[in-house]
């Protein structure tokens, strides 16, 4: 029971810390912003050239052999320098089936590209029919020769609109229950019959998109595992997506920026910060969060000791995304009127406040949070199915 | 003990809730929130001659004469439409402002043209570093010969794009943050010195930053006693969260209604969502919130009703509880609506977004509950 940091670990934490402070510029940050796409490839460029871009892949791939410590100190400073997550889904969650279930061939031709941010990812998973209920997916893919033909429709896909590639399951056998016959392919948004029709999000921003398919032909080497073991795939892909998704770090710094944005708000002369009322929620946030870090290290240290992230993650995936929606919460309070500006290019001077638009966009998009990845109330249900044994 | 709506109440209720239906539906609206001036001048002058404008206002200057309850039925209703049209800065606000200090021949000059749908009007009180504190003021009104200089800064002014005239509460004497020395002065939008930087809100709204620059004023400017607006003000806003929470239990009861449905509509692993216990517990507490809110609108109603300064402790329990169980009854139905939920084109996240902003316009929670600790436990 000990979780103190070697001399060693405290190095490597100053190490951590100086490369972002150097690498991740202010001009960078506002690169971010204004042309997403553009800024997080050079960012990740970046990071594939120091070597850690891939923190979670095991060496021989061109992951960085770090140890779990090294690893949790990494992502705390990256979340802690206000530094966003790589996009995840090449470098997390493709990169990761891959790995585990792909062909020579595959894995050297795509874990290369998907380490030097070659080639954009999207995930096909959800469908206009099945959310929640992921295994009722109709998407279909039929035999042809040495081929498959799609039909079907993707959607809730994020950034498809840049892909180069997306992840798929399709349905390849009707026959028996509806986890059997599902095959997971990778297909080239290049291909011919291929539709990306955007959708914009509450946050007035376009980062979802519906994928449609019309007799989409796709080589029947792009399947990954056994054809129709496709739900095996996805659910060990689904248990990766969840570990991330706490967020510990992340909340951590949104409640450093609370506390220094509320102490500069005052009701005639009272600062927020002093507020009784405000400062005991904060307290109930800090609280969970001391507790929820502990429970990842947990879910971490069994990892590091050659489990699997099993149904327990689905906690850190609930816990996580409740406390990520109540700091935001308290960002918009903290906004006040501020908190509906609409604009997102209005000087912070003529406006009269700072971070009232970055306020409203997490807040906005972060509903999603509790939705995406397995909704919450699917995530308790994994609970009381797999960890309980309720049925 | 009777909490039934009148004759009268429900044919403006009815009025406004078949205008809703049959000219404000969801694409109707959409394309008036994304044209040039975010408000149709038309749908202005219909509410003019329904007689819509005229529910606040003593029947000496051409109004209806209607009590707060009138005016809750009224915000109700245009919230269950989402309606962007400027009615509770125009009316509520600039309105509210004119009967309550103007002299009889500033309501005779203001009044029937606010009833008339002739002009439109906005309240700037925010400023930069105000937040909630309004009497927390750096804007000045300084004497100048018979009249007035005004000089500062008002922020995210509603209707403050679209306003042709606005109430400017300025101090004319006393420091930054004295209660006393604040005045109320009417300013012509138009005027020379008055310049807005004007954008719009995640709610549909057009507001405005509106700076003033030794803006001349002329003595008739002046709306009240000088130096003695913020009872005035605070009067204002109780009638204003009585009328914003209305219109939020309007809006509550859309978004249960809507959720409610699809709930029974959405299928997933092979039957309707609604039928897992689990969510069905999930839209009971959504009822009970709405209930329990309704209910307290009920109670700052009849209280206001018969004496306006008896009811400031149940307004303030008001505007703390439809804090709460809006942000509770959205929060579920963007939860339970999934995916769509997250979409802009459906119009549950525009429900969600007027909600946010009712709940921070005149006071938030977190604000409103330490002003009802302050009434409520003084012993």
């Amino acid at each position: 029971m000990d979780t103190a940091y070697s001399n060693e670990d405290l190095a490597f934490r100053d190490e951590v810390r100086g490369f972002f402070e150097e690498a991740y510029t202010p001009e960078l940050r506002a690169r971010m912003r204004s042309n997403h796409k553009e800024g997080a490839e050079e960012w990740q460029r970046k990071l594939y050239e120091q070597g850690w871009v891939a923190p979670n892949w095991p060496a021989e791939f061109g992951g960085t052999g770090w140890t779990a410590t090294q690893k949790y100190i990494y992502e705390t400073e990256r979340s802690l320098a206000g530094v966003p997550n790589v996009i995840p889904f090449g470098l997390v969650m493709v990169a990761n089936v891959i790995m585990a279930y792909g062909t020579d061939e595959q894995k050297e031709y795509f874990l290369p590209r998907i380490l030097k941010s070659e080639d954009w990812w999207c995930q096909g998973y959800s469908e206009p029919g099945s959310g929640s209920d992921l295994a009722s997916l109709k998407t279909k893919a039929e035999r042809d020769g040495d081929d498959f033909i799609i039909n079907g429709a993707k959607i809730w896909t994020t950034y498809a609109q840049y892909a180069d590639w997306i992840f798929c399951l399709v349905r390849t056998d009707n026959s028996g229950k509806k986890q059997e016959g599902i095959t997971f392919i990778l297909i080239d948004m290049k291909s011919e019959g291929i539709k990306v029709n955007p959708i914009i999000s509450i946050d007035n921003h376009h980062s979802l998109n519906e994928v449609e398919f019309s007799n989409v032909r796709v080589p029947a080497k792009n399947v990954v595992g056994e054809i129709g073991k496709g739900w095996t795939v996805a659910k060990a892909l689904l248990a990766h997506e969840r570990t991330g998704i706490a967020g510990v770090a992340d909340v951590k710094r949104a409640v450093r920026v609370i506390k220094e944005v509320a102490a500069k708000e005052e009701n005639g002369g009272q600062r927020l910060l002093d507020d009784p009322g405000f400062q005991q929620r904060l307290a109930d946030i800090e609280v969970e969060l001391m507790a929820l870090e502990f429970t990842e290290l947990r879910t971490l240290a069994t990892q590091a000791a050659g489990g699997f992230p099993g149904p327990e993650s689905s906690l850190l995936k609930i816990k996580g995304t409740e406390l990520q929606q109540a700091t935001q919460e308290m960002l918009m309070e903290i906004a006040a009127y501020y908190q509906g500006v609409l604009p997102v290019d209005l000087d912070p001077d003529a406006l009269g406040h700072e971070f009232a638009t970055d306020a409203r966009l997490s807040y906005m998009y972060g509903r999603a949070a509790t939705i995406y990845g397995g909704s919450n109330e699917v995530q308790k249900n994994i609970i009381a199915k797999y960890v309980l044994g309720l049925e | 003990m009777n909490f039934d709506f009148s004759e009268e109440q429900q044919m403006v209720r009815d009025s406004i809730a078949r205008f809703v239906q049959d000219d404000y539906d969801w694409d109707t609206r959409k394309a008036i929130v994304a044209s040039d001036h975010g408000i149709s001048r038309d749908n202005w002058k219909l509410f003019a001659e329904l007689g819509w404008l005229s529910i606040p206002f003593a029947e000496e200057h051409g109004g209806f004469g209607g009590n707060i309850v009138d005016l809750s039925v009224v915000m109700e209703e245009l919230g269950k439409g989402l309606v962007v049209e400027p009615f509770f800065p125009t009316v509520v606000l600039f309105g509210g402002l004119v009967k309550r200090a103007g002299s009889e021949a500033q309501m005779a000059e203001w009044l029937p043209r606010i009833i008339g749908g002739e002009v439109l009007g906005a309240f700037a009180y925010v400023e930069r570093q105000s937040r909630f504190a309004l009497h927390d003021c750096q804007t000045t009104a300084t004497r100048s010969g018979d009249g007035f200089v005004l000089n500062g800064e008002k922020v995210v002014v509603f209707n403050g794009e679209q306003a042709d005239h606005l109430v400017v509460l300025a101090r004319t004497s006393g420091e930054q943050s004295d209660r006393d020395g604040l005045s109320l002065l009417m300013v012509d939008a138009n005027a020379p010195g008055v310049d807005k930087m004007s954008y719009a809100m995640m709610d549909g709204q057009r507001v405005a930053n509106i700076t003033f620059s030794d803006v001349a004023l002329s003595a008739d400017a002046l709306l009240g006693e000088e130096g003695a607006a913020l009872p005035v003000v605070d009067a204002l806003t109780d009638e204003a969260i009585i009328a914003l929470a209305a219109e939020a239990v309007g809006i509550m009861a859309v978004l249960n209604a809507k959720t409610l449905e699809y709930t029974k509509t959405r299928e997933q692993f092979g039957t309707a969502i609604g039928s897992y216990q689990a969510l069905q517990h999930r839209m009971v507490d959504t009822m009970m919130a709405y209930e329990q809110s309704k209910s307290l609108l009920f109670k700052a109603l009849c209280e206001y009703k018969q004496d306006p300064a008896a009811a400031a402790e149940t307004i303030h329990a008001l505007k703390v509880l439809i804090d709460r169980n809006g942000k509770h009854i959205f929060g579920e139905a963007i939860q339970l609506h999934g995916g769509m939920g997250m979409t802009d084109e459906l119009d549950i996240g525009h429900y969600a977004k007027r909600l946010m902003m009712i709940n921070t316009t005149f006071g938030d929670g977190t604000y409103h509950r330490n002003r009802f600790i302050e009434t409520a436990f003084a012993a």
